[in-house]
């Protein structure tokens, strides 16, 4: 069966070791996973953990339904129609060119959000794909270190 | 009312109705010890290694259908107890497991008997705890032993730190629970099992496949109920042996790796699983792509992730067995008509003419299948059978006449070597009317073989009986066939006496060599209602048969060995 990509939206119980249970589920079945956050709901005693796993039909499978046993685990959705969104940061020589870089995130709704005496800082927020590409695009500019926020995502 | 942490464990055991704790104290959980001393809401009994304490927790909750309770102290004393933990997992049995922890500073501080208990025992408890405050544990009790019995039952450990132990708190025990995330789903989908229906009533060659979650759910009469007005056919996994019973005309036998000839060829051949709280294991179905390569499948389990893991369903429904039979019996009462079954009823008998579950026999040497079939013949239905892993619990699940579930009792999914011992001391516990044999082999019983104090000082008289060939036979068995011969670390021909072993710690002990000798200390081990071994020396190179190779289809048995 073909491998297929998937995010997963996983609603938890704010409780200790709640993403340990997760993590340990997915490192102990032999499942991937691509990005992982999580963050709390506000007013609620819920946690949002958006997970971007890969894997074949019966493999997703399997995995919504393990992570439904889970007994802190109380909503479980694997996403089709969604808004996806990744943010990254970039930080790049100050010597670069600053004017480039800043049309640049423009373009991927971002900007430059710091500038030092040596070096420069730039994000940008945008789906998945579109963020690979930015980075690819940064590359001319010779970024000395990129962090990536991992996937969330939204049911339309 | 104000209690302190281990009053409030004492408390919820002796609510919940549990008689016996099993377990071994230890510095992290010496409070609630203290506990056990002053109150008499329930028994004691100290084994002598906390893996015995859980497989007797084990084997006390197989037997009865109860929540078995174990208790061990921090680091070594619940690493200990952590196989009885993955064996109760993977055989979906209801415990809950009390274990001590450092007081809440040391944790994290690498202290003295300090390990992650939660952390180790994650993957193998259906949940577990560790109790950072005292206002906490009531409800954590409670819920242990909800998720311990309800949905998929399952092993749950409570780690409490000894400083909670000793805490004052108020113990306002809840009547009920209320896990806003947790909500197994009982019922079957009423549609489901009307489509499931109908399709058994149009199937030609159906086939009952029935698994352990039939034995959890207490639903042997209904499935013999539902093959009685349906006539179809059946076969049992390892773990649902007995459901059926021995003399049923519609229990075709065991199936898998050493099933029996009919049993594989009807799974074959059918065109219509109906899969009862049975998960398609890897040992049952062989050769995946070759496995009932004609059958559409109706697949009954209260786990939803068991269904479509392993192969594709066509009646998915996710319920408890006891409900989905009854109603499954409702809509096939006066609509099924057996009579159309009989002609693959009839191909079924002649597989099971052609190649029936035998063995050859010997003057010279007891063979262990005679053995095993003696020991039903003597005690049959008044026996609980536990057994350890390997040949003789092969031997056991083929050759014994189970008459009823809860009757056999083994570690089918994890395997477990030195299970069978402690088991049937906590089957024996549970269920004081019965008599509890533990057919054992001469590698599995040395890894629990401490018990035997456990069984002298409590008078457990549980008899162990040693198929003893001096080998790690199932190892051998495969080294046999497919490793050349190379009998690499399996012979076992230095041993203890086995005898003097068993008196030496208070028992009874006997060395047997033939059938007449066997039948004589049999009924007297019976009558001195003492723990004992009886030591039987079994043909050395007897091998388990029929056998699927591992990893070959079903329907290819290798039925004689020939050198």
């Amino acid at each position: 069966m073909e491998n297929i990509r998937r995010v997963i939206s996983v609603i938890v119980m704010n409780e200790s070791s709640v993403l340990a249970r997760i993590t340990a589920l997915f490192a102990g079945r032999g499942y991937n996973i691509d990005s992982l956050t999580v963050a709390p709901i506000p007013q609620s005693n819920f946690s949002h953990i958006t997970i971007v796993t890969k894997g074949d039909k019966r493999i997703i499978e399997q995995i919504t339904k393990q992570l439904n046993k889970l007994v802190p685990v109380f909503k479980v959705m694997e996403h089709e129609e969604m808004i996806e969104k990744e943010m990254v940061m970039v930080k790049f020589s100050v010597k670069e060119r600053l004017s480039d870089i800043a049309a640049l995130c423009g373009a991927y709704n971002g900007g430059i959000v710091n500038v030092g005496t040596d070096i420069v800082i730039a994000m940008a927020t945008d789906e998945p794909k579109r963020i690979e590409h930015f980075l690819e695009a940064t590359q001319i500019f010779n970024p000395i270190e990129v962090v990536r926020g991992g996937v969330v995502a939204i049911e339309r | 009312m104000k209690m302190n942490g281990s009053q409030m464990v004492c408390e919820a055991i002796t609510r919940e109705g549990v008689k016996v704790v099993f377990g071994y104290p230890g510095g992290a959980i010496m409070n609630v010890y203290d506990e056990i001393y002053k109150q008499d809401g329930f028994k004691h009994i100290l084994n002598r290694h906390e893996q015995a304490s859980v497989h007797a927790a084990d084997g006390y909750a197989r037997a009865t259908g109860e929540v078995g309770v174990a208790m061990v102290t921090s680091g070594p004393g619940f690493t200990n107890a952590v196989t009885g933990l993955a064996t109760a997992y993977m055989d979906s049995i209801p415990l809950v497991v009390i274990s001590g922890q450092v007081p809440l500073s040391l944790i994290g501080t690498d202290g003295f008997q300090e390990i992650d208990a939660v952390g180790i025992s994650r993957p193998c408890t259906k949940h577990n705890y560790l109790v950072r405050d005292i206002n906490d544990l009531p409800r954590i009790l409670k819920e242990a032993f909800y998720l311990a019995r309800s949905g998929r039952p399952g092993p749950v450990l409570v780690d409490i730190p000894k400083d909670v132990t000793a805490e004052f708190g108020e113990f306002d025990y809840p009547d009920s629970v209320d896990i806003p995330t947790y909500k197994p789903s009982c019922k079957g989908n009423d549609r489901q099992i009307k489509k499931a229906a109908e399709a058994i009533i149009n199937a030609k060659k159906p086939l009952i496949y029935i698994g352990g979650g039939t034995v959890l759910s207490n639903a042997s009469e209904l499935v013999r109920e539902l093959t009685q007005i349906t006539q179809i056919p059946a076969v049992e996994t390892l773990m649902a042996r007995g459901v059926m019973g021995a003399d049923n005309p519609l229990l075709l036998g065991m199936l898998g790796m050493h099933g029996n000839y009919a049993s594989n060829m009807a799974m074959s051949e059918t065109d219509l699983i109906i899969s009862l709280g049975a998960r398609f294991d890897d040992r049952v179905t062989g050769k995946l792509s070759e496995f009932a390569r004609y059958a559409q499948i109706i697949h009954v389990d209260i786990d939803p992730a068991n269904i479509g893991k392993l192969v594709d369903v066509d009646y998915p429904i996710v319920g408890d067995i006891t409900i989905v039979v009854e109603k499954l019996i409702e809509q096939l009462q006066e609509r099924v008509n057996p009579k159309n079954y009989e002609s693959w009823r009839d191909v079924l008998k002649r597989y099971d003419t052609l190649h029936p579950q035998s063995f050859k026999d010997s003057d010279e040497v007891l063979k262990p299948q005679w053995v095993i079939e003696r020991i039903g013949k003597l005690v049959g239905k008044e026996a609980i059978i536990t057994s350890d892993v390997g040949q003789h619990q092969m031997w056991a699940a083929q050759h014994y006449p189970f008459d009823r579930a809860r009757q056999w009792i083994n570690s089918g999914g994890l395997g477990t070597m030195g299970f069978g011992f402690p088991a049937a001391l906590g089957a024996k516990v549970g269920c004081p009317d019965k008599i509890v044999i533990n057919i054992t082999g001469d590698g599995s019983i040395l890894m629990n073989m401490q018990e035997l104090v456990t069984a002298a000082e409590y008078e457990i008289p549980v008899i162990n009986v040693i198929l003893n060939n001096h080998y790690l036979g199932m190892v051998r068995q495969w080294q046999t066939f497919f490793y050349d011969k190379r009998y690499s670390e399996t012979d076992l021909s230095y041993q203890p006496n086995f005898k003097a072993l068993a008196e030496a710690c208070g028992g009874i002990g006997y060395d047997v060599t033939t059938k007449e000798e066997f039948d004589r200390v049999l009924l007297e081990a019976i009558e001195r209602k003492k723990v004992c071994f009886i030591n039987v020396a079994i043909d050395r190179l007897e091998n388990v048969l029929p056998m699927v190779p591992s990893g070959g289809a079903l329907y290819n048995m290798m039925l004689e060995h020939k050198d």
